[in-house]
């Protein structure tokens, strides 16, 4: 990375001169095999010598109190919950990702703020509003993103997990069932990614394919990122 | 301008710095409305509930940073936005907001965010239909704040910024930043412009001339418990002052 890239004005009261580490992130909806990859490819730079520091939508210590009661009680309006979500990843990229890459480590990101924003404009929010909020964001070295169509998520859904509510988008009720509502939800979701992978540059995977396929995939897009330059 | 409502009620917004009398002034406004038998909705800044939780351990742990805590107050904002301010000037009521986006347009900046950043942010949000900006200078409100409190807050006094190692001083370069904000923002947002040095009950007496201006010919929505719109009598100020009192005393009691 070496020279930090924003898509807005960035952190304009914290001059940020160098980032030696690489910041990879990878998106793709919910099911898609994201942390399973993950996992795999932590493992495989650590084994080639690379300091690895994982991170995900999982909550930072400020908001994590916040959104757990908002969420029990649904009581927040979409654009209020789209808010809060955008406190809580400026709260990780400037006090977690943004340290890890100064210290030079590789970070692997389960989603970025792509994932927040299609969330919040299948539930209404103004997609350039969206855009324009997460202008503080530093641009990753690359956006892998794993992508298969509804039939192929329907079925790692029905053979892992299981469906469930919140991604099934119950909370605005795409169908009067869980399992129609899923597929509404996430074929929507699967547009908005559809869209940003062209406006962003993403490098799409194609994730309908064996896991082992899929990370030898992943592993080759990552070592020609690696190895161009010296980390 | 921010974009316009047009909604059934009315939105009056008070801003300034701390220790610039605006509380005072939107309070006085509050009850006469009521007592006109106005439909009155009172908000204040960073009040939501849901967010409070949040803001009050950013604040114990001194873990914001100037982005964290504007999209930490706009949350706030939008959650009132979304459920009482927006309901309430559809439902045709009177809505008073001490502060307002202006607040985190002044101030934001003043702590180094972009300033374009942040009114996307609260675009959202309609330009009122009255907003009083009250000055003071700067070694007023000093006076006035360091004379009522015990003690000026770390982040209200921008110590985060790093300006200074004694908060007074921090204090006082930091509100200065969000002076110099508010001043470039009143023509572009039509800010009526309050002598906040001047004694309170004439800086009201302006205050209501304006009110009342913004509000002719508005019915508004009647309020159905206050019907009197006439001038109170002195002994009709005594009872309602002992009825509330007594209705306290009552309270504390159990």
């Amino acid at each position: 990375m070496t020279e930090p890239l924003f898509y807005g004005p960035g952190f304009p009261y914290q001059k940020i001169k160098d980032l030696p580490g690489k910041l990879i992130v990878l998106e793709g909806t919910d099911g898609i095999g994201r942390s399973t990859q993950i996992a795999l490819l932590r493992r495989w730079l650590e084994d080639e010598g690379y300091a690895v520091s994982d991170t995900g939508l999982r909550r930072s210590p400020l908001t994590q109190p916040g959104l757990d009661a908002a969420k029990v009680g649904h009581t927040l309006g979409p654009r209020t919950l789209a808010l809060f979500y955008a406190t809580d990843f400026a709260d990780r990229l400037e006090n977690q990702i943004i340290p890890a890459l100064k210290a030079g480590f590789i970070v692997l990101s389960d989603r970025y703020f792509f994932s927040i924003i299609a969330r919040d404009i299948v539930r209404g929010a103004d997609p350039q509003w969206a855009r324009k909020v997460y202008g503080f964001a530093l641009k990753p070295d690359l956006v892998l993103y794993l992508r298969a169509d509804i039939s192929t998520l329907v079925s790692r859904i029905v053979h892992g997990r299981g469906f469930n509510y919140w991604e099934a988008g119950m909370d605005i009720r795409c169908a009067d069932n869980l399992y129609d509502s899923f597929c509404v939800y996430q074929t929507r979701l699967i547009d908005q990614f559809d869209q940003m992978a062209q406006e962003y540059g993403f490098t799409t995977i194609d994730a309908a394919r064996p896991v082992a396929v899929v990370f030898d995939d992943l592993k080759k897009n990552i070592s020609d990122l690696v190895r161009s330059e010296k980390i | 301008m921010l974009r316009p409502g047009n909604y059934k009620g009315k939105l009056i917004v008070v801003e300034g710095i701390d220790g610039s009398g605006k509380s005072t002034q939107i309070d006085l406004i509050h009850k006469w409305l009521q007592s006109q038998g106005y439909s009155v909705y009172f908000t204040e800044w960073n009040s939501s509930e849901l967010v409070k939780s949040t803001t009050r351990l950013g604040k114990k742990e001194k873990v914001f940073t100037p982005t964290t805590f504007s999209l930490l107050q706009g949350t706030d904002f939008s959650d009132r936005w979304e459920n009482h301010i927006q309901p309430m000037l559809k439902a045709g009521a009177i809505v008073l907001a001490d502060r307002y986006a202006f607040t985190a347009f002044a101030r934001d900046v003043a702590r180094g965010v972009d300033r374009n950043w942040v009114r996307n942010l609260y675009s959202f949000a309609t330009q009122p239909d009255l907003v009083f900006y009250f000055t003071v200078p700067l070694d007023i409100a000093v006076e006035r704040i360091t004379s009522s409190r015990a003690q000026i807050k770390y982040y209200e006094a921008g110590m985060d910024l790093g300006l200074s190692d004694s908060k007074i001083t921090s204090f006082r370069l930091f509100q200065q930043r969000i002076l110099n904000e508010y001043d470039g923002m009143a023509e572009e947002y039509g800010f009526a412009v309050i002598d906040g040095t001047l004694p309170v009950q004439q800086q009201q007496k302006i205050v209501r001339q304006q009110v009342k201006k913004a509000l002719a010919g508005w019915e508004g929505l009647p309020s159905p418990i206050t019907r009197t719109r006439r001038r109170r009598t002195t002994s009709m100020i005594i009872k309602e002052v002992l009825a509330e009192k007594a209705a306290k005393e009552g309270g504390e009691q159990k």
